[in-house]
Order: structure tokens, then sequence, then C-alpha cells
């Protein structure tokens, strides 16, 4: 652990939206709670904090991101996303393994690990890709990666899916191994050749091609007998629909060891949106109807689903500004990510602020297996945590954003909730709602977490 | 009206509007100096990123009646990996000076990102997008089936709507640009229309459409139907198991000899048979009803350059008031109304 990341007073912040307590940040951890603590007595200089309004919660982990470095830098860097991923309250972020070079050795995941550390601004765990090139013909060397020193624990060939059965239940049963996790982006792709938007009364009338529920839940009901069948651990990536949630459920029931994510865009955007025919809303998987929306309210209420995941997806705009069939699919999502949950969750009821601190935290850091995120807020824990303003509003904007990408779907929409603060490793990336320093750690490409 | 993008928010007084100055535009055809001075001055571009000859020459000819310069831009295959963008191709022709761009586009959608970005100001015209709409030939459509209405209630055409006219549109309704415009331009004129197709070839959400659906050709003819509109089958979706066969297709869903001779024995005197082509003739109808006195495929030909006519006449001349008062269209003679079909 780092030394010397200072020390940091927060007085009065609400302790995931309960009583109000101070909270001693000192070396990297939390040193101390309670009430009316006083800085007598330390050797270094404290920097008081009045979080009188403020949330406090466990720095948010995102089972999903797009990080877009190695290959594409001209949509995101390892740099300007762990900024955006600061920014929105993130102190890690699982980078997913579509680049270019694939991340499906242990030389391109140890590539990410250190941009990670070297930017320092959250922990970026690599996620390594399930089959060589993504191409779902033959395994990628799992073990190696899970032995680097970026550790991976998740894999998956996200953005396409493992639907080859027999290579799916290999991977499920190869990951068991490591305690590795297979998370699969669920897409029959005979069933979706071609897909432009959800298939249903909006894509009759705009005449794009559909993309069924049916081949995100066929899927998913594969996978999760397989799991049952081989005894591993599955994960469902973006859960789009009213019947996946279902089958999770009911998978659930089984005692069947399978995790699932919702994305906040899923959790508030219709297929309706698309008759704007703005790219911008192009993303997979699609835009569902508005009672998918709710199921997957009530699902990530319930527990059926176990965290948010972002799917932050930038894209350079030339991307965007085309036909829709031209476009990519993707939106971003770390800067607005706790926004939308607030407003799709807490400020319906559904959820209260330690639901919040479940599915962007603790859930999805034991996903990942990180040990060091999403713990509870108490002495002795590392000081990742956060400061949320609740009663704060703003307008999306864009241009305003750290990420590159310019592909947000809430432009333009008022939302709820503002970081004020994020505290990484105990150091402040974020202070007074920006950008502060990155991590200094001792030695960005030692290795040494 | 700024732009003619979709029949679907057409509202009844504009669709009317069209078809009403589309008869006086007819009328300038019929003449020996087949031209108006209209649009003199104004620059009409055809964008085509399809290849449609039969539409790209039916509004050349329309923009020409009307004196405007016509530019001919064939952008085919165009895409961000393999040329120039379409916002890079709407900046150029803005740049050009354009006043009206005609596109026709494989991607649906494309016609409303031109008329809802900042790329090029000029009014918009969709002449085809992908599966999406294709209004200009719903329009010709409804023009030809309005004169057929209008003729058998020994009316005039102008003003009149399709109120109790039974439409059948019959073929691939799933891909079909052209059965979704007619959907909702004949729905809102009052027809009363049915598509029949094979349940393969309807997309699902299709029970929300303003109309009904039959999985049955003889049975739709027997319940009665004024009008007939065949959809061109395409060979794409010949071997997508979207149907077993070619004649297993025909002799379900074509309107063969046998369907002719249905509507003499059913004593449907006046039904006439529509198809937008280029037509496949023996799979989706046969060469004798395609000839038959019933057809009005070349008709709609014909009528397709009046109805494009008046698109660009009210979209480029900006003029809200009734076609009847406008200078331009004064000396355009009389209403034509000796074309029965």
């Amino acid at each position: 652990m780092a030394a010397n990341t200072g020390t940091y007073l927060i007085r009065g912040a609400s302790i995931l939206g309960g009583e109000p307590a101070d909270l001693l940040i000192r070396d990297g951890v939390i040193a101390e709670t309670g009430t009316g603590l006083n800085t007598e007595g330390s050797v270094n200089d404290v920097t008081v904090i009045d979080a009188t309004g403020l949330v406090a919660l466990p720095g948010m982990v995102d089972v999903h991101t797009h990080l877009r470095e190695p290959g594409r830098e001209d949509a995101e860097t390892v740099e300007t996303g762990t900024r955006a991923a600061a920014l929105g309250g993130y102190t890690a972020v699982h980078a997913m393994a579509n680049s270019t070079p694939v991340a499906d050795t242990a030389g391109v995941v140890e590539q990410v690990y250190t941009l990670g550390r070297t930017a320092g601004w959250v922990d970026v765990r690599p996620v390594g890709a399930v089959t060589v090139g993504l191409a779902g013909e033959q395994l990628a060397e799992l073990g190696a990666m899970a032995d680097s020193r970026a550790r991976v624990r998740m894999f998956s060939d996200d953005g396409i899916c493992v639907h080859d059965p027999v290579l799916m239940r290999r991977a499920l049963e190869y990951v068991k191994a490591f305690d590795g996790v297979v998370a699969q982006h669920a897409q029959e792709p005979r069933l979706t050749a071609g897909a432009q938007m959800n298939e249903g009364e909006v894509s009759a009338v705009l005449g794009l091609a559909g993309w069924p529920a049916v081949a995100e839940e066929s899927i998913i009901a594969r996978d999760v007998l397989l799991a049952q069948h081989v005894g591993s651990r599955l994960h469902v990536c973006h859960v789009s629909t009213a019947g996946s949630v279902e089958i999770i459920r009911w998978a659930k029931e089984r005692g069947i060891n399978v995790t699932a994510e919702v994305t906040p865009h899923h959790l508030l955007l219709t297929d309706d949106l698309v008759r704007s025919y703005d790219p911008v809303f192009k993303v997979n998987p699609p835009l569902r109807t508005d009672a998918d929306v709710q199921a997957l309210r009530a699902g990530l209420a319930d527990g059926t689903i176990d965290v948010v995941g972002t799917d932050h997806a930038p894209h350079p705009s030339e991307h965007k500004e085309c036909e829709w069939a031209q476009a990519a699919m993707g939106m971003t999502g770390l800067e607005t990510a706790l926004s939308v949950v607030q407003h799709t969750m807490i400020e319906t009821g559904l959820m209260t602020w330690a639901d919040f601190a479940r599915v962007t935290s603790t859930a999805a850091a034991q996903i990942g297996r990180l040990a060091d995120q999403g713990r509870p807020l108490e002495a002795g824990e590392p000081a990742n945590v956060i400061l949320v303003d609740p009663a704060a509003r703003w307008t999306v904007d864009p241009f305003s954003m750290a990420t590159m990408g310019r592909n947000s779907p809430f432009k333009g929409r008022e939302l709820p909730g503002r970081v004020v603060a994020t505290f990484f490793k105990g150091h402040p990336t974020v202070l007074d709602g920006e950008l502060n320093t990155p991590y200094p750690y001792a030695d960005a490409t030692a290795g040494v977490a | 009206m700024k732009h003619l993008l979709s029949t679907e928010n057409l509202s009844l007084a504009n669709a009317i509007r069209i078809l009403d100055t589309a008869e006086e535009m007819a009328a300038v055809g019929d003449r020996e100096v087949k031209k108006l001075p209209a649009l003199r001055g104004r620059t009409v571009v055809n964008l085509f990123f399809e290849d449609s000859t039969r539409t790209r020459i039916s509004f050349e000819a329309a923009a020409k009646r009307l004196s405007a310069d016509v530019i001919n831009f064939a952008a085919k295959g165009s895409s961000v990996s393999k040329g120039e963008s379409l916002k890079d191709t709407a900046q150029t022709l803005s740049a050009m000076g354009a006043d009206a761009v005609v596109i026709r586009h494989w991607a649906s959608g494309a016609p409303h990102r031109l008329a809802a970005t900042d790329w090029i100001d000029a009014a918009v015209i969709n002449a085809g997008d992908g599966t999406h709409e294709h209004p200009t030939q719903a329009l010709l459509d409804a023009f030809t089936m309005r004169r057929h209405w209008a003729r058998l209630a020994g009316t005039g055409s102008e003003g009149a709507d399709l109120k109790g006219m039974r439409v059948a549109i019959a073929g691939d309704v799933l891909h079909s640009r052209v059965a979704r415009s007619n959907v909702w331009l004949l729905r809102t004129l009052g027809a009363e229309v049915t598509l029949v197709a094979p349940p393969t070839l309807l997309p699902i959400g299709v029970e929300k459409w303003p109309c009904k659906v039959s999985y049955n050709m003889d049975d739709t003819l027997e319940q009665g139907v004024d009008a007939v509109m065949m959809l061109r089958v395409q060979g794409e979706r010949m071997n997508a198991s979207f149907f077993p066969s070619t004649r297993e297709y025909s002799r379900r869903w074509g309107f063969d000899d046998n369907r002719l001779k249905a509507l003499d024995t059913l004593g449907m005197k006046d039904t006439i048979i529509m198809h937008p082509g280029p037509m496949n003739r023996g799979l989706e109808i046969s060469a004798a009803a395609a000839d038959s006195p019933r057809s009005t495929v070349l008709a709609q030909v014909r009528n397709g350059v009046s109805v494009r006519m008046a698109a660009l006449y009210l979209l480029l001349s900006g003029d809200t008031r009734e076609p009847a008062a406008t200078p331009a269209l004064a000396y355009a003679g009389t209403h034509s109304t000796k074309e029965i079909n």
C-alpha cells in the first residue's frame, strides 16, 4: 500500500444515505469513523471537508467499460476514460477486451493494466477475451491472463456472443481453475443478422431490421443451464429484456451461480427514441420497450439483477454523424451512470442509497473478485469512497465531459445527483466536482498493487 | 411543409393539397409544350445512393417540367469506410446551392438525417429509404386510385379522398417501403386496407397498423376489393426461407390468371390491379393480369411525374395558399380528367 496520500477528515456525510458521521481518511485507509472526530494529534496536515448534505458511498465499480486503448485512441484512451470514471464516482473499472489488438494474451492485459496504473485515476481491471481474437473458435490463454500481473478474473468476448455451446461450456468449466467468471454478451447471431434496433412496434414502422428479445433470452436460458451443468460461475452482460429478467430469476431460484448486469440507459430509455433516426440512440443490445424498462428496474431492485454496468462505449463523431445503419453501436455512460441510477431507482422509491452501494460497488467488486473495492465504510477498510450531492441538478452536455466520446444519449436531459469527491486509495482524484490529481503510484509499472 | 419524408405524419389537408396540385400538373403533361416556369433558377439534386432509374427519371422529368436545373448525383456505396460520408456529401451539395434534394438511399432514415441535421438547408424529398417509406410512390398510387374512385362516383377528383375504398396490398410487406407509405396515406385518405402476405413477410408489430391482415389472397378477394396492389418480390428473399419456393409463393400469394378470372366471377368489374414496378411477371403477377384493362401500371408511371411535380412545386415555392390561387399555375389549363385509370 502506497503511503503518504494525505489525511482527510470528512465531516457530517450521510453514510450510505443513513445517519451523518465523520470519516477520517489517512494513508489510504479509513482510519476512523464516528461523530465529532477531531484532528488533534495528527502529525500530518489534515484537510477538512464539510460533507453536510452529502452521501458517502463506496467508490463505484464498473463491470463493463470500453476504454478503447490499445487501438482506438481516437475514440478513448485509458487516460481519458479513467478521468471520466473518476468524475463519475468510480474507483475501479473493468476494461473490456475488444481492443486492437484484442486483449486475449497476458501481454495485452498487462499493457492495459499498466496504462491504468500510469493514469492513476481508478483501478483498471482488464477483462480477458474468452476466445482468440473474439473469433469464437478457440479458447484464448485464460490461465496466462489470470496469472499475469493484471490478475484477470473476468473473461468476455463482449460485443460478440460466445454462441458455440461447446466452447461456452468449456470456457465456463476452465475458468473454475482460478475462480474466474465468463461474462456473456447474450446475442444469438443468426437471429440478429443485420439487426438495427429492438424488433417490435417501432421497428415495424421505421423499417429497421429487428433485434428480437428472444435472441438474448435464448442464449441466457442456454447459458444458465450450462452453468448449472458444469457448476460454474456465469455473468450476463447488459440484460435488456423483461424475459431475460424472468429467466435469471428462475435460475437464481434454482441456485445457479449466475450474476447479471443492467446498463443505466436500459433503465431509462426506450426504442421510441429511435424514431428520430439519431444514431446516438443506437446501442447493442438495443433500447427496448417501456415494459422492459420497468421489468429491469424491478429486477435490479429485488436483486435478480446484481449490478449496474455502464457499457461505456465512446465513438468518434464520424461514427455517429451518419445514416443509422452505418453508425456504430454504443453510448457513453461513466459520467452519467450515478445520476441515471439515482433518477430511475432512488427517486422512484425502488432503492435506497445502501442498495445503490450494493449494485454499483459491493456486488460488482465481488463479481470481479476485487478485494480492495466495494468494502464497507468502516475503520480499517481501503479508502475508496465517494461523496455525492443528491440534491444537485445538472443538464447533460457531452462536450463538457472528460470522455472523448460525445455520444451521450442523455444529452440535454436534466438529471439529479453530482459526484463531489472521489477518493481512490485514500487519495482524492476528484474534489469539488472537478478532477484533482491521479493517485501517486510509487512506480506505475512496478506491478505492486 | 418543408420536407416530404414520410406519409406517416402527412396530414389529410397536405395530402389532398399535393393530390390536387398534381391534377393541375397533369394538365401540363397533356400540352404540347410540357413546361412551366415555376422553378426557374432553382436547383434540384437527385441524390441516389441506390440504383433506381425509374424513380430518378420520374423526378428528373418532374423537375425539368417546372424549369428547375437538375443535377443527378449517383453516390452508390458511399460510407464512412468506403468513401465520402452522407454528411460530407450533403455539405458539398449545400455549398453548391441545392434548393431541393431528392434522396434515394438503401438505409432507412437517411432522408430524416438530412432534414434533421444542419448539414444542408435544402428541402428534402424522400425518394425511397431502405425498408422505411417511399412517400411519392404512395401519393402517385393514391392519385391513381382517387381518379378511379371519383370516376366511379361520377364526380371530379379535386378535393376528394378515398373514403370507403377497399384496397388489398399483397406481397413482401416486411421489406416494402411502398407498403408502409401506402398504409399510412390510405388510412389518412379514408380507405380500408388489407395486407395480404405470408406471415414470414409481415413485420412483428403489424397488428398495431391501421389495417387488416390476411394470409389468404382468395378470401380477401371474395370479401370484395376495389384495388389490388401487388408488391415486387425481391430476388434476395427467394433463398432466405421466407417462403419455400417461388412457385408456392406464386400459387398462394401471386395475382395469377385464376384470380384475374375470379374478379369477373365475383362481379368486381371495376376492381383495378396496381403494381409499383418493376414487375416479376409470372411470380407476383401474371402477364395476363399485368396487361389486362384492369391494370394501372402505366397510369401509375404517368401519374408519378405529376405527383412529383406537385411535391417539388409545393416544397420549393413555399406557398401555403390553395394551389388554384397560385399565379404560376394560373395558365396550367383546365383539369384533365380524361385518364380513367
